[in-house]
């Protein structure tokens, strides 16, 4: 019996951390940069939100905040995307109803990785939204070339 | 110790302080619950270094303090992995080893609801000198504890534990829902308990300049949990109950601290569980241990 159990138990062990490499393995589903099908998805609801910090002082300021303590490991410290994320200043991104943001960070598109951020209080959802949009759109590749001397 | 296992040693160090230094630390948004689960798992990659203590009163024997570390791992954005290893002071008696506990929560549902439900799954292997009382379930009761420990080690347990958390997140409140059923796989009834919570940011705008102890860090809340008997005897009575408020403090570093004194509501329940907890979050661990095995980033 106690063979069968230890053997029970080595085999969940053992399947748990297979999933878990295979897991970190997998190439990043988020697919590539250009890949922002998912903003088309949002409820009519939610695209017609407005912003209501839009035109709040500390939005900004502390939007940049909340984007280097929860997004930037994931979509860059300049929001230009990773190999993990993509370029939050694309045109896409940058023309979106704030309400569509709104929509992607209460949701997550928990299937490809990104996570759901309803746990962080509406407001400071609000302000990670102004600050992104206030960044203005930038390709990734544009800064590269911008960056050369 | 013999050169070799030194070099061992040497090499296991220098892993642990290459990930920890290539590592990313970020802010964890931690509810103050100690017993209770919310619908929020671990972000992907990220594991959580976590210590819980717990000083409990006993009445008709000697208070103790249990204590565990648990290690979360995000693996993926609806699926957290967690593993739990826990032990004992009884003041006057000894310290002891208690066993391990392997967690799962998964999400099953995509995008975020009214109520979000979260499927939990553990093994646990403890003995019976177990104290860190992480649930209550069945019929639970202060006097289960005065055993002593060489006595209380020698009772192996085995056991699946499911719950069913459901939780919400409305206008800055969390509240939730876990019921839980523990089976013993030796031939023991299903058990049954509770956990109810309700928590919130002190405020919920975030402030414009990074700062320790601005209020948007602290999260108050209260919890209650109990038992709910077994499939006999299934009810509130014969059981201990619990009423535990908490604050957490989520610390931009990705230190977050927590404290809970758990209140006991009948005569079955310890009459204080004086439970802190300190927790770390690294964030992109499991990508800094892929690239540190491949040799080389994809």
């Amino acid at each position: 019996m106690r063979i069968v159990t230890l053997a029970g138990i080595s085999t969940l062990l053992v399947t748990s951390l297979c999933f878990v490499c295979a897991a970190q393995n997998k190439p990043e589903k988020t697919g590539p940069p250009s890949d922002y099908s998912e903003l088309e998805k949002a409820p009519a609801k939610y695209r017609a939100k407005a912003n209501p910090l839009a035109k709040d002082n500390d939005s900004i300021p502390a939007g940049k905040i909340l984007f280097e303590e929860h997004c930037a490991e994931c979509h860059g410290e300049n929001a230009l995307g990773t190999k993990k994320a993509p370029n939050l200043r694309a045109k896409e991104v940058q023309t979106a109803p704030p309400g569509t943001l709104f929509w992607i960070l209460s949701n997550g598109i928990v299937r490809k990785g990104m996570p759901v951020w309803s746990k962080l209080p509406e407001p400071q959802r609000w302000q990670l939204i102004t600050f992104v949009q206030s960044l203005g759109p930038l390709e990734a590749a544009e800064n590269k070339t911008a960056a050369k001397p | 110790m013999r050169p070799a296992r030194l070099r061992h040693l040497f090499k296991l160090l220098l892993a642990a302080f290459l990930i920890l230094g290539a590592a990313h630390f970020v802010r964890a948004q931690e509810n103050p619950y100690i017993v209770a689960y919310d619908h929020n798992l671990e972000e992907p990659g990220s594991l959580e270094i976590e210590y819980f203590s717990t000083f409990g009163t006993q009445r008709g024997g000697q208070d103790f303090h249990a204590f565990w570390s648990e290690f979360e791992y995000g693996a993926t954005a609806w699926w957290t992995t967690g593993l739990y290893l826990s032990g004992q002071t009884t003041f006057g008696d000894s310290t002891v080893f208690t066993g391990y506990r392997w967690e799962n929560r998964v999400r099953p549902l995509k995008n975020e609801h009214w109520i979000n439900p979260v499927l939990y799954v553990e093994f646990e292997d403890i003995n019976g000198a177990d104290k860190i009382l992480k649930e209550v379930e069945g019929h639970d009761v202060e006097s289960d504890f005065l055993t002593p420990n060489a006595e209380a080690r020698r009772e192996r347990n085995r056991e699946v534990e499911l719950k069913l958390i459901l939780s919400s997140n409305y206008k800055g409140w969390n509240f939730t829902e876990n019921t839980l059923a523990v089976k013993n796989l030796s031939n023991e009834p299903w058990e049954f308990g509770y956990a109810l919570g309700a928590s919130r940011p002190l405020t919920l705008k975030g402030a414009a300049q990074k700062c320790n102890f601005c209020l948007q860090h602290f999260i108050a809340g209260v919890e209650m949990y109990g038992g709910l008997g077994d499939r006999y005897s299934f009810g509130l009575r014969n059981t201990s109950h619990y009423l535990a408020p908490g604050l957490a403090w989520n610390l931009p570093s990705g230190w977050t601290f927590k404290i809970e004194p758990s209140f006991g509501l009948n005569d079955n329940s310890h009459q204080l569980l004086l439970r802190w907890g300190v927790s770390y979050e690294i964030s992109g661990f499991g990508q800094i241990v892929s690239q540190l095995f491949k040799g080389k980033s994809e």
